[in-house]
């Protein structure tokens, strides 16, 4: 169990962080290469003012009609990525992790806290699942990969839930909840989940054509 | 009572079985080598990073159904706007330009008869993915693979042969206008349509229609100007025509030509701008596309819609008006005006200009619900008309509740809204009445003595 333990916290953990971080890298570059290459117009319409008010709207809750129409959804989508983000960062595990490993240290979560946020993402994506299954929308567009990229996100914060709590079996969750964790990471790149480094652009570019050429809102 | 429930009729929507010989014809011819060899070009040569990002990004959440009136009214799955993706060039992504002649016959249907490429979906999606965009690539797949509509392609033939949408020919055009200024002198006396005028403030461009169909419009216009003393023009050779469906059926080549034309037609003229009369498809292939394609980051002249001159006449108080326009009116914001140049605040500037009562119709300006008519559809003709009425019966309802309210007249600043809107109406049983910002104000104008 030991050199298991080593290995998912040694060699997998940089391989981890390494493929995401250059996975990132590479398909970021990858995609401003084809767009200087053939869609260089791009540039040409991009506004800093029109694309950073339209990604303020669509970052404010309930900032967009859309958001305004799907209530439920809006309050899932973002209480889910605030958790998502701040709970491995801020929990207190992880941030003992980062002290004694590299001797840095910053505010950790009280447990109660990462508790619940913890909660809020699992219940969020069981939100997200039921949508895929039971609105027929959302059905018809779901394939098995948005399943399997549902469990890479829930897996890390179900299976840490059950190992901080010293549940059964918690020294194997560990284990699963350090691959699962590194298996997420690696996935960013290579799946919809790059969607969040995406984000900024898209929704700057067709802010700066409704700003700037269609002079009109965009949400 | 009886109305409502029209709209609410759940009808099953026909377009299955549609049987369009433009489509079917095009698919007889069609080999898999020949449809990937033709996807592969478009894919590589023509589309790059949007495309891919478009089509890679979305996440399957589904919150772009709200934004389409398709999916709304037929309440069917498959009329999201990532639904549309989904069976267009998701697939043909996914599989690498290797898909059937029947695939691509369902994917042609889809692009140009179920989207009308309103864009209200890109306001929709949290990330402003740009489905239109999506489908004009579709579009462009099966105009190069020969599958577009028939009617449509008629039109665009039109295009090509006459440098018109509607097989007007060169005399007939010059007749048309000197007839329209006659009868325009009944109302005005000395009231000119001035031809190849040089140098003219103004260079006033209409759609095909116009001259076949609705030749009052002219009429209209030419006593507006006449009345607001303007120095305006209008060509007598091809160029007239700003309509452009080559555009929509993916025949870029064609809509490069015509585009150039018409710029080309204004600037040889040297005129200080061109004035387009009430549409909406034509300003966007003006104002958006075209001039893109051209290179032009933005028109090469200045090109003002109707709405935005009307407005500056009311601003500049160039014209008078008699008294308002007593029924009660409501708005209708076409897409590619609103949406597509953010005029809405405009026309309801022209609205409290000239009527007394204005109703609005939720949701309204960049909201708006489109017609079912735009992006070509109307254009694919006949065989397409019931499926097109059935899509817009989200429209209905949005009608019917302006109505409920008082509205008796819609004013639809559009031409193709116009068509939409007036099969809507007569379809639902919605009883209202459809009028042009021209036609209200051709109404209440006060001639000078």
């Amino acid at each position: 169990m030991h050199s298991y333990y080593s290995f998912v916290t040694g060699p997998l953990a940089w391989i981890a962080f390494i493929v995401f971080i250059c996975g990132s890298i590479w398909r970021f570059n990858s995609l401003w290469q084809l767009t200087k290459k053939k869609d260089s117009a791009v540039f040409e319409y991009m506004d800093r003012k029109f694309a950073l008010r339209s990604i303020a709207h669509w970052l404010i809750p309930f900032g967009s009609r859309s958001m305004q129409l799907n209530p439920a959804m809006t309050v899932a989508t973002f209480l889910f990525h605030i958790c998502l983000f701040i709970t491995p960062i801020f929990v207190f595990g992880h941030v003992m992790l980062w002290k004694e490993n590299f001797n840095i240290s910053w505010f950790a979560l009280p447990n109660m806290a990462a508790d619940v946020m913890t909660f809020i993402v699992i219940g969020s994506c069981i939100f997200f699942l039921w949508r895929r299954i039971k609105l027929p929308h959302v059905k018809y567009l779901t394939t098995p990969l948005d399943f399997i990229i549902l469990m890479i996100v829930a897996a890390p914060f179900m299976t840490g839930f059950w190992a901080y709590h010293q549940f059964p079996g918690f020294v194997s969750m560990t284990i699963i909840h350090i691959v699962s964790g590194e298996i997420m990471l690696m996935a960013i790149p290579f799946t919809k989940l790059f969607h969040m480094f995406l984000f900024p652009f898209t929704r700057g570019y067709i802010g700066s054509e409704f700003g700037g050429v269609r002079m009109a809102k965009d949400w | 009572m009886s109305e409502s429930k029209t709209v609410n009729d759940n009808k099953k929507t026909e377009s299955k079985k549609i049987e369009d010989q433009g489509i079917q014809k095009g698919i007889e011819q069609l080999t898999p080598e020949r449809i990937e060899s033709v996807i592969r070009q478009v894919i590589n040569d023509e589309t790059g990073a949007r495309l891919k990002v478009y089509v890679d990004t979305c996440l399957h959440c589904g919150l772009c159904s709200k934004g389409c009136h398709f999916f709304l009214s037929l309440k069917d799955p498959k009329f999201s706007p990532a639904a549309k993706v989904k069976q267009t060039l998701w697939e043909i992504m996914r599989k690498k330009g290797k898909v059937s002649p029947e695939f691509i016959k369902e994917a042609a249907l889809i692009a140009y008869t179920q989207c009308n490429m309103c864009k209200r979906c890109a306001m929709y999606c949290p990330f402003g993915l740009d489905v239109a965009y999506v489908m004009s690539v579709m579009r462009r797949i099966c105009y190069k693979l020969g599958v577009v509509p028939l009617y449509i392609q008629d039109t665009a033939h039109s295009h090509s042969v006459a440098m018109n949408q509607m097989w007007v020919k060169d005399d007939e055009w010059i007749d048309t206008l000197m007839w329209q200024e006659e009868e325009a002198q009944d109302a005005m006396e000395n009231l000119r349509i001035p031809l190849d005028k040089e140098g003219a403030d103004i260079f006033y461009s209409v759609i095909g229609p116009e001259p076949k169909f609705r030749a009052q419009l002219i009429f209209q216009a030419a006593v507006i100007m006449n009345a607001a003393k303007e120095n305006w023009t209008m060509p007598s050779m091809p160029g007239w025509d700003n309509s452009d469906m080559c555009m929509f059926t993916g025949d870029y080549e064609m809509m490069e030509r015509l585009k150039r034309l018409h710029f080309e037609s204004a600037l040889n003229l040297r005129a200080k701008r061109i004035v387009m009369g009430e549409c909406g498809h034509a300003f966007r292939s003006v104002y958006d596309v075209g001039n893109r394609a051209l290179g032009w980051r933005m028109p090469p002249i200045e090109v003002v819609h109707s709405i935005e001159y009307f407005n500056e006449l009311f601003e500049q108080k160039k014209i008078k008006i008699r008294k308002k326009f007593e029924r009660p009116v409501t708005l209708h914001d076409p897409c590619n005006i609103v949406r597509g140049r953010g005029l809405h605040e405009m026309a309801r500037n022209i609205v409290n200009a000239t009527c007394a009562n204005f109703i609005e119709m939720t949701p309204n300006r960049e909201h708006n619900y489109c017609c079912s008519a735009g992006g070509g559809v109307i254009n694919c003709g006949p065989p397409f008309k019931n499926a097109r009425v059935e899509s817009g019966k989200e429209k209905a309802k949005q009608l019917f509740a302006a109505k409920a309210k008082g509205a008796e007249v819609v004013i639809a600043p559009c031409h193709n809204c116009h068509g939409g809107l007036e099969d809507i109406i007569h379809h639902y049983g919605v009883e209202m009445e459809l009028k042009f910002f021209g036609d209200i104000i051709y109404e209440i104008l006060e001639l000078p003595e």
